[in-house]
């Protein structure tokens, strides 16, 4: 019952984003300053989603390389900023995840 | 065969056709939602459903991660909400291209606009002006990124049931690296510096508030002040 509630919101919320837009248009335009705002989305979500998972484990803080989540995700970030590509930064992140993982 | 309905055919080969790069790209992460979902409690019906009825990549993606940190269904939908809302920007460029299409073909092209399709009909749109059929290559393009994504949630549901515990073999970090290799290549300007940094604070200032608030209000917070640097900026730069 939950599920079905959690997939039916989520249709709404998605195809009522999407749907409107297309549909109204050229007969409504979005705001200069919506469109402007609406480019920090991204960035803002998934930093804050990511962030606590990096450096907190089990609800401490655990800022540490001896952490498989935040030796990782120094890694991806390190690749991420150098390189700008994907793939390259998931396996480099990964890796040094599973190796903390294994070793420590 | 009219020479009407060969163009249709044509126009829609050719948009799935030039989807095929995206269609790769997407792959290992429908798979990665297949398997997270899964293991993150969610039903075999409803990772299905779920692909099938929502069908919005990165959406589906965070609302499995949400799942596994137990938030409740009230902050995924908002969630949700807040990560789709790009796609009124996708929708407001291409409406002008669609206008006047009945609704049983803007019905389904809405549900199937996906930052992949879009990316690919606008360019169609763009680069060859009052394309006939252009409609049909919006469908081919939509089609394939649709058919593609139900058949590796699929594979990602097999091959999360066929190695059990890869929760435990960082399945969850995948995503938390998935984000990090997203995000940094956007940090191009200063107000995307300080809209990251607001939200990530915010987010472990108020990761206790209840139900994952927190995530919206690091969100919010890290869009306002990236929004207010800019126009900051930009007072100065015209002083």
């Amino acid at each position: 019952m939950t599920e079905v509630l959690l997939i039916v919101g989520m249709m709404v919320v998605t195809f009522g984003v999407r749907y409107p837009v297309l549909a109204l248009l050229g007969r409504i335009e979005i705001p200069q300053r919506l469109q402007r705002a609406l480019r920090f989305v991204p960035v803002a979500v998934l930093s804050a989603l990511a962030a606590p998972l990096s450096v907190i484990a089990d609800g401490q803080w655990f800022v540490s390389f001896h952490n498989p989540a935040f030796a990782g995700s120094v890694a991806a970030v390190v690749v991420a900023v150098v390189s700008r590509h994907l793939l390259l930064t998931m396996a480099t992140g990964m890796l040094v995840f599973v190796l903390v993982k294994l070793f420590y | 065969m009219s020479v009407d309905a060969a163009s249709r055919r044509v126009e829609f080969l050719l948009g799935a056709r030039d989807t095929i790069p995206m269609v790769i790209g997407a792959t290992p992460f429908a798979i990665l939602f297949g398997a997270l979902a899964t293991s993150a409690g969610l039903s075999l019906a409803a990772t299905v459903g779920m692909s099938l009825f929502v069908f919005a990549g990165s959406a589906q993606f965070v609302a499995a991660s949400l799942l596994v940190q137990g938030t409740g269904i009230a902050v995924i939908i908002l969630t949700t909400f807040i990560v789709n809302l790009r796609h009124a920007l996708y929708s407001a460029a291409l409406g002008p291209h669609v206008r006047g299409l009945p609704q049983r073909w803007l019905m389904p092209l809405g549900f199937l606009l996906t930052d992949e399709t879009f990316a690919v009909v606008i360019k169609r749109y763009r680069e060859t002006p009052g394309v006939a059929f252009g409609h049909w290559y919006f469908l081919g393009s939509a089609c394939a990124m649709y058919f593609n994504w139900q058949v590796f949630t699929l594979v990602g549901i097999f091959a999360g049931h066929q190695m059990q515990g890869l929760a435990d073999w960082g399945l969850e970090f995948a995503m938390v690296v998935t984000f990090i290799g997203i995000v940094v290549p956007l940090i191009t300007d200063k107000p995307m510096v300080i809209c990251a940094v607001v939200a990530i604070v915010v987010a472990l200032a108020a990761r206790d508030l209840p139900h994952n608030l927190g995530l919206i209000l690091a969100s919010l917070l890290g869009i306002a002040s990236g929004y207010l640097a800019e126009n900051a900026q930009s007072v100065v730069a015209h002083d």
